[in-house]
């Protein structure tokens, strides 16, 4: 399991070729990339600062990639979240989840998605024509940590 | 209790730092009990806290429920609903 923190942009391919690193047991592989997009409720985003909180960042990642391991038969998990600001088209997450199946792992990559939009310490600025806004957490992601309950 | 205090996002923004180390008095036990202490003592707390519409808390990096108890030097986070991914 490996859970980063960082400024610098990932490459997927790199990223997944390294996590599986030719084990035969890995049958399937899911993986997310979170995208900042250009436009949020209506207004042009220029660009998003994301500020997080050093620490506990990195250990409620690890939480919740311990939990889905525990939920699922997985072969390994990454987690990758950029933090510094961001522009429209720039990536900034990255979950990758190994299994020997792709029921195993496609369920637990979405469920680390859920769990990190709700429980890891990042927050979103927007920086648009209007000036800067804090982004409102969406009630929309409760909602679907809940339905892992 | 000594207390160490962090701030984040908004919230620091309205506060106007990111920490603070703070002496609670004797009858201040709980997450609550703590902000409703921080709160009381005027600008910038007062306003920051009740600008906020939805404060989180973590003690000692988790995420906690207000009624969640402090200890000696405890870290305590105040911070709006998390916005990642």
């Amino acid at each position: 399991m490996t859970v980063r923190v960082q400024h610098e942009d990932f490459d997927a391919g790199v990223e997944i070729a390294r996590l599986r690193a030719n084990n035969p047991k890995v049958g399937a592989v899911a993986s997310f990339i979170g995208i900042v997009r250009d436009l949020n409720e209506g207004t042009a985003v220029a660009s998003i600062t994301l500020e997080h909180y050093p620490g506990m960042t990195e250990k409620s990642l690890a939480a919740i990639a311990e939990q889905a391991k525990v939920r699922w038969r997985l072969l390994d998990i990454l987690v990758i979240h950029r933090v510094g600001t961001l522009a429209p088209t720039d990536q900034i997450v990255l979950v990758v989840t190994t299994s020997s199946h792709r029921g195993d792992a496609f369920a637990a990559c979405q469920f680390v998605m859920d769990y990190l939009k709700t429980d890891a310490p990042f927050w979103k600025k927007e920086s648009t024509d209007a000036g800067v806004r804090w982004v409102d957490a969406r009630d929309s992601d409760a909602e679907a940590r809940e339905r892992w309950k | 209790m000594k207390l160490r205090v962090l701030y984040f996002a908004a919230l620091r923004e309205r506060v106007g730092r990111s920490q603070e180390a703070v002496d609670a008095p004797a009858g201040i036990n709980t997450v609550a009990q703590l902000r409703e202490w921080l709160a009381q003592r005027g600008d910038p707390w007062q306003e920051a806290f009740a600008e906020t519409r939805r404060v989180r808390v973590a003690v000692d990096q988790a995420m906690v429920e207000e009624s969640h108890g402090l200890h000696e030097d405890a870290e305590v986070a105040f911070f709006p609903p998390v916005t990642g991914g």
